[in-house]
């Protein structure tokens, strides 16, 4: 399988494109949504989400089997102890060499910490602890980590971001970067930011992650979307959480 | 599994009219929806919704299919004496789930 | 192979999502006669009448699969004088029953809040039924947008 073809020029203008939204100019998704989608969110009594973080709050201080420990057991209680963590990943991981996504990281911890299989892309469980975990850090600042072995990472997510796909030929900036705020069959094309995942959406009538709706966009425009852990998808995210640097984390969202 | 949320105050006044939030997760599968075999995914809702305050029932709501996933249901019930709500949802499969919350009047 | 290149696997399962869409839904959508026909069997084939009660929700829906709606009318909901139920009926859903709430006194207010499905663009009823064995109704015209990029 060959992978994509990159232009060199992109490559070596790193993740800052010309192209890029000006910081003041960056809007979160929840601003082009309906008001009362806006309400389902800011509400935590009203957001389907909640049921999700309930789970994973409630597996967060049990132990998965006779012999392992909990989450709680290592991490203490993850209002403190997570309060930040889901605002700086995806992060270098040491014992794979690359950077992981915060689900991927889970389940490190469950592979290596809990000798437990992972948890099973988009399962409940798996969503639960990342919509708990993630709502830790609401209301922080998306905050990238300064690590110089992300960068290569990164910068192959800029160049993809910026890179033609699928039958109609579309990259995400086309859409993303040159046409946010216009409409495609009726809703508003939002500017791309991973500010609130895991997410109640609508439209799934569940809780998905940043990969699901990386694999939607993907399906949006007519190409085979990347496989769930695909090295590709983390580079996308890093280098979305870069392009949100400073942004407010909203976990757990609520999208249309 | 966590499977509903409630929402409603802990203490009220005596005659005050209080507002309850229930979330309950299921898929409300509505019978007419074709699967990817192309074959109709058989139906699975909650059909019935029943709020008892002190074992009195005060609200209750029979289901639909065209009532959204993970069920969202808000009503108002007097605050008449310290007490329990429950809250019980019966649907297809045989489902049943009975959520209580204690509420002190004074 | 380039892995981001459409494959005829998804443009075939494109192809024919569409035209299972086309044979199945419009097919097994209610019509106004069911509709009419189940707001009978909830009054009990008693005259409605426009107006008391006020049924909210956003004229323009961003997604279908899950609609904010709520009903309240201003009943004083006294043993004497009070809202007995609330129910929701659409047009253009497979189905035209929504929600049936019965309430009374103990409700205090009556009100009721829930999130709906739409299946299309449609008209949505609230009906209400009160303590002198009334029948109050009121509707609203919905627009439904759906999301652009799915599964
Ligand atoms: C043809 C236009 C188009 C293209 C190309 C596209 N998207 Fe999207 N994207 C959308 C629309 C429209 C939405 C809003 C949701 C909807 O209605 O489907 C969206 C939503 C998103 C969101 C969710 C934002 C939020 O607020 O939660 C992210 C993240 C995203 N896209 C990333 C990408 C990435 C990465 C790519 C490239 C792989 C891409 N998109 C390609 C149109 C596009
Ligand atoms: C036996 C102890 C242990 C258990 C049990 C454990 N972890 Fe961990 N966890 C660690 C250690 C140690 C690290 C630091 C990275 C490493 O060495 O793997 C870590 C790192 C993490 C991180 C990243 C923190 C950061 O600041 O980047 C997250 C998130 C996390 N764990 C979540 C979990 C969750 C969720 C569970 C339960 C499913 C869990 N852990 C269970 C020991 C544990």
């Amino acid at each position: 399988m060959i992978r994509l073809v990159l232009p060199a020029a992109l490559l070596a203008t790193g993740f800052a494109l010309a192209a890029d939204i000006p910081a003041n100019e960056r809007r979160s998704g929840f601003d082009f949504m309906s008001s009362s989608t806006q309400q389902m969110q800011r509400d935590d009594t009203l957001n389907p989400a909640m049921l999700w973080v309930a789970e994973g709050e409630a597996q967060w201080s049990e132990a998965p089997a006779a012999a392992a420990k909990s989450c709680a057991s290592c991490h203490g209680d993850a209002v403190g102890s997570m309060r930040g963590v889901a605002a700086r990943y995806p992060a270098f991981d040491e014992r794979r060499q690359k950077p992981v996504d915060l689900q991927q990281r889970i389940n490190l911890c469950r592979e290596t910490h809990q000798q437990q299989p992972a948890l099973a892309a988009e399962s409940r469980p798996l969503l639960g602890l990342a919509a708990y975990i993630g709502l830790q850090s609401r209301g922080l600042p998306v905050s990238p980590p300064q690590d110089a072995r992300l960068q290569p990472a990164r910068s192959r997510g800029a160049a993809l971001f910026n890179t033609a796909m699928g039958q109609l030929n579309f990259s995400c900036a086309q859409c993303h970067n040159d046409n946010w705020g216009h409409r495609l069959a009726g809703s508003p094309i939002p500017q791309a930011h991973p500010t609130g995942y895991p997410i109640y959406r609508l439209e799934w009538q569940g809780m998905g992650s940043l990969q699901r709706r990386l694999r939607n966009c993907m399906t949006g425009v007519r190409a085979e979307p990347l496989p769930y852990g695909a090295d590709e998808l983390v580079e996308l995210e890093l280098y979305l959480n870069s392009r949100a640097a400073g942004m407010t984390v909203e976990t757990p969202a609520v999208r249309p | 599994m966590v499977r509903a949320l409630i929402n409603c105050p802990k203490t009220a006044k005596k005659g005050e009219v209080i507002e309850i939030k229930t979330l309950i997760s299921h898929v409300m599968e509505t019978g007419y929806r074709p699967g990817a075999d192309g074959k109709v995914v058989p139906r699975d809702i909650l059909r019935r919704f029943t709020c008892r305050y002190a074992g009195q029932e005060v609200f209750s709501a029979d289901l639909f299919p065209a009532v959204a996933a993970n069920p969202f249901i808000s009503f108002t019930t007097v605050a008449t004496a310290s007490g329990t709500l429950s809250f019980t949802w019966d649907g297809d499969n045989g489902f049943t789930q009975t959520e209580t919350v204690a509420i002190t009047v004074t | 192979m380039n892995r981001l290149q459409v494959t005829r696997r998804t443009a075939l399962i494109g192809s024919m999502s569409a035209a299972s869409l086309l044979v199945l839904r419009p097919a097994a959508f209610a019509t106004p006669t069911e509709l009419a026909g189940a707001i009978a069997e909830f009054t009990g084939n008693q005259p409605v009448q426009r107006g008391r009660i006020t049924l909210d929700l956003s004229p323009l829906v961003e997604n279908g699969n899950s609609v904010s709606v709520s009903v309240k009318d201003d009943s004083p909901m006294t043993q004497q004088d009070h809202v007995t139920a609330i129910a929701l009926f659409t047009e253009q859903n497979p189905q035209p029953n929504v929600i049936i709430a019965r309430l009374g006194p103990r409700a205090g207010r009556a009100f009721l809040n829930t999130r709906m499905r739409l299946a299309t663009s449609q008209k949505v009823v609230a009906v209400a039924g009160f303590s002198d064995g009334t029948f109050w109704s009121d509707q609203v015209e919905v627009i439904v947008t759906l999301a652009a990029c799915v599964e």
